[in-house]
């Protein structure tokens, strides 16, 4: 039988194929995990990480995949988190999931409080905080308030949560991903102690510096499938096996090529960029020195978390409120971006990564939308000519092959694809001169994606400066000219188009 | 064919017309319900004259929902802007040309106030104006402290409210007040001509239009409905000056909202505040001016008020701000941001003040009243609610 010859796996995830609408996040995915070792999951962003271990966790329910989930020999069959809690997982997110206002010992016990009768016994519960924070090696006063810690101890904290609820398979979601050098080197090493104590973990990741040091066994994702599964003990795993794995497919030729190629002088400059998030404290941009060319499309690639969309915002009249300091050039010279209207005025536009929830206006139509940015070029004192507006719409209606059955139709109602044009549309008629696009082709089908970069060749061809930030590595190295990468806040590399490609690009990614 | 387009334009604007519809269906069971006594000229002449205060706020209060925001301190604001303007006038004798600019000014600062508090400093709307509202209560109550009940004397100023426009002087058609009927025409003929204009220009960008058959009746229907109220007040003493005030803010907002930039900035932030903000759009400006907007029309409303009273009051303007955030939503305006007309609100109002009118004239009791006037609100929200889902 199964379950005696495979008494070592603590868990397995047989043949999991999820699909969501239009996509398959998950095709047959195998995924094993040993007794008592430290598992690292690994691919590049749309690997399918989130969903195996959102699967696994219950957020997707038992019967909205196929496959079968075997923890301890047994099926389980989650039908929310607390089915999967209960069967001893705990899933700990990048986002912390603490409320900051509640003390240590009241984080540590919500949703399962200590209770004497009707009453929750408080006693109790700072005794056994106590010692659920002593086996994560976290030495403070339960009763302080958790908004007075640091991200690292708030990590611990959501440890030592799951071992209160009795965890058996710890799960970590990019668990260093917020985290200082000294804070993340403690959480991996506490890891191995753990090990040691018979905990088994499962850590997602992209630092494979970190996979290196701790894994035992190392699963590459790509496109949904499991590609390998690597045991460090028996088998080499180093950076450029890992990198081969992650990312070893060819790039299909889906990418126009430009017919006119002229690039021109430097437009847009940034130098010593630096950002801090003013509610985390976080550094997000540090040292940031990038340019950009007449004609020319830059790609910014990096992993999820790298600082690409806050460099985009920092850039882009701050609109988030970090505290920013650095120098911006447009046409050489120095600008002061205080309010994203500065930028715009200036002749920069930002198309969003998000397109519903920042980008577009869902309830209005498309006309609307496509004269938000710059209302006062088709007004006069402050009236609004409707004649001058629906020919302008029109206008990118018909040049960007929006597929829309009137003009006044509200965008909820369009396809992604299409609500994608029409956020071009929206910046294009604000006229810049340097184009920033945030995940351009993200969640749109492959048809509109063609469209798109036929739109992007179009512009550079037409003189302007385009800068893209994807996570798509296919479509930065089919696109770009000049590739910058970015890893925790920083520009690590900078590689012109020709000496690209995907092994280079992840090195410098996982720095 | 007909009854197909009908039946699809209905499906698609249910939300559109529901009001008007309501509107209509109330007017009629009145009528009956009281012998016709609902829709004799005096009553409807009555009716309309004693919305406005209300329908001036609602105006306002439109724009506040709109951006997501609420202000429950208009009702003791107005209250207030009443007393000043009432001692403005007795104790310094002051032209009432004086006195309303310096109360619409004193509105427009609190606003400005409000605004900055929710705006810039980004305490919650409802938090800012609940203790606007007790601010002006209290002194609503100190400046009537040692007169209690102000009593004006100053006919022209309770004209605003009791008075009527004068007809021509030449003219006299016995019991037809003849201005009245013709700016009632005039208005037919620009509504006709402007629809005209908007189909044409639709047509011209090929545009979904309703068929023929549609639009006419469209046409008909409303022309008959401004036509027949017309005749009611003409009938009567003619157009009040509290109307054609209302009238007034109620096209200056309706072009604000529907024509110029600054009312598609109102309508983005109320979309998408972080799309409109990305978009190069002040949202702290355009949280200032809604908010000053509506504490002007506050105070407008004070005068209207204290001027159909002839007298301040020490409780003036208690439950306003009720009455007009009910008249927001029933009228259509969404909690959710970024929906609703001006327009609408004032129908809006019209419906709320005709279901009190009406059960006043059928006897029925204030506690009833009070019920099935919550009721209407629910149900109206819930229409709403529902269509909306149902859309998307």
């Amino acid at each position: 039988m199964d379950s005696v010859n495979n008494s070592d796996y603590i868990l397995e995830m047989r043949n999991i194929t999820k699909e969501f609408p239009g996509v398959k996040a998950l095709d047959n995915v195998n995924f094993k995990v040993k007794r008592g070792e430290i598992h690292c999951l690994v691919g590049e962003n749309g690997a399918g990480k989130s969903t195996l271990m959102k699967i696994l966790s219950g957020v997707y329910p038992y019967g909205s995949y196929n496959g079968e989930i075997i923890l301890n020999g047994q099926v389980q069959k989650f039908q929310s988190i607390q089915d999967s809690e209960k069967a001893g997982i705990a899933i700990i997110y990048q986002e912390l999931a603490l409320v900051p206002e509640m003390t240590v010992y009241e984080n540590i016990y919500l949703g399962h409080e200590i209770k004497n009768g009707i009453n929750i016994d408080w006693n109790e519960t700072i005794l056994q905080s106590k010692k659920m924070l002593e086996k994560v090696r976290l030495n403070i006063n339960p009763e302080m308030k958790v908004k007075y810690l640091g991200v690292g101890k708030m990590q611990l904290i959501e440890i030592a949560k799951a071992f209160s609820k009795d965890v058996k398979l710890l799960i970590l979601d990019e668990p260093t991903a917020a985290l200082n050098d000294d804070d993340a080197e403690n959480l991996l090493n506490l890891l191995i102690e753990l090990k040691k104590e018979g905990i088994t973990s499962i850590m997602v990741s992209h630092k494979l510096k970190e996979v290196i040091q701790v894994a035992d066994t190392v699963t590459v994702l790509r496109d949904g499938k499991t590609i390998c599964s690597l045991d460090a003990h028996k088998e080499e795993v180093s950076e450029p096996v890992l990198i081969k794995n992650m990312v070893g497919r060819e790039i299909a030729d889906v990418f126009p090529k430009r017919k006119v190629k002229n690039i021109g002088d430097t437009i847009f400059e940034v130098r010593n960029l630096n950002a801090i998030d003013q509610t985390t404290s976080k550094h997000i941009l540090k040292d940031v020195n990038i340019y950009a060319r007449k004609g020319e499309v830059v790609g910014i690639a990096g992993l999820m978390g790298a600082g690409r969309t806050e460099l985009a915002y920092s850039i882009f009249g701050n609109p988030k409120g970090y505290k920013v300091s650095g120098e911006i050039y447009v046409e050489g010279k120095l600008m002061n971006f205080k309010t994203p209207y500065d930028a715009i005025k200036a002749g920069v536009a930002y198309v969003t990564e998000d397109r519903k929830g920042e980008g577009l206006i869902l309830i209005q139509d498309v006309k609307e939308n496509t004269t938000l940015a710059n209302l006062r070029a088709i007004a006069r004192s402050g009236v609004i000519d409707e004649n001058k507006e629906i020919t302008v719409a029109d206008e990118y209606r018909k040049t960007l092959n929006i597929k829309t059955p009137s003009i006044e139709q509200k965008v909820q109602n369009l396809s992604g694809g299409n609500q994608q044009k029409v956020s071009l549309a929206k910046w294009l008629f604000t006229m810049p001169k340097v184009l920033i696009l945030d995940e351009p082709t993200r969640g749109i089908d492959v048809g509109a994606k063609f469209e798109i970069y036929n739109i992007i060749n179009d512009l550079v061809s037409q003189g302007m400066c385009i800068i893209m930030i994807s996570s798509e590595l296919p479509e930065i190295l089919g696109m770009s000219d000049r590739i910058y990468i970015m890893s925790q806040g920083k520009i690590t590399g900078e590689l012109p188009i020709e000496e690209a490609n995907q092994d280079k690009i992840m090195e410098y990614a996982t720095i | 064919m007909f009854f197909s387009d009908l039946k699809k334009m209905l499906k698609e604007n249910i939300r559109d017309y529901g009001m008007f519809i309501a509107l209509f269906a109330i007017i009629i069971g009145f009528s009956i319900l009281t012998d016709g006594v609902f829709i004799s000229p005096r009553n409807i002449s009555n009716l309309i004259n004693s919305v406005g205060y209300i329908a001036v706020l609602a105006v306002g209060m439109t724009l506040i929902i709109v951006i997501r925001h609420i202000d429950l301190s208009v009702g003791y604001l107005a209250g207030f802007a009443g007393a000043i303007v009432a001692i403005l006038l007795t104790r310094y004798n002051m032209s009432i040309f004086v006195a309303i600019p310096i109360v619409l000014v004193l509105g427009i600062v609190v606003g400005l106030f409000n605004g900055f508090l929710v705006g810039k400093v980004g305490v919650p709307a409802f938090v800012v104006s609940l203790a606007g509202m007790m601010i002006f209560r209290g002194a609503l109550l100190q400046v009537t402290n040692q007169t209690g009940t102000i009593i004006i004397k100053n006919q022209t100023f309770n004209n605003i409210g009791n008075g009527f426009i004068p007809d021509f002087p030449f003219i006299n058609i016995e019991g037809i007040h003849v201005v009245t009927l013709v700016i009632g025409i005039l208005g037919i003929c620009l509504y006709i001509i402007s629809e005209f204009r908007n189909r044409n220009k639709k047509l011209n960008y090929n545009f979904e239009v309703p068929s023929m058959p549609i639009f006419t009746l469209k046409l008909v229907l409303v022309s008959a409905m401004i036509g027949y109220i017309t005749w009611i007040l003409a009938r009567y003493n003619g157009l009040s000056w509290t109307v054609v005030i209302v009238l007034i803010v109620t096209a200056l907002y309706n072009y604000l909202t529907n024509k110029t930039v600054l009312g598609r900035h109102i309508y983005a932030v109320g979309g998408n505040p972080e799309a409109a903000a990305l978009s190069g759009i002040n949202v702290k400006n355009i949280t200032y001016f809604v908010f000053a907007s509506m504490s002007m029309l506050s105070a407008l409303s004070g005068i209207l008020y204290t001027s159909r009273l002839q007298s301040a009051t020490t409780t003036a303007g208690m439950g306003f701000e009720l009455d007009a955030i009910a008249a927001a939503y029933v009228g259509g305006v969404s909690a959710a941001g970024g929906v609703g007309k001006v327009t609408g609100s004032i129908i809006g109002a019209l419906v709320m003040a005709s279901l009190s009118n009406g059960m006043n004239l059928m006897g029925v009791g204030i506690s009833y009243q009070y019920i099935i006037r919550g009721a209407i609100l629910i149900l109206a929200v819930v229409f709403d609610v529902v269509t909306r889902n149902r859309n998307s």
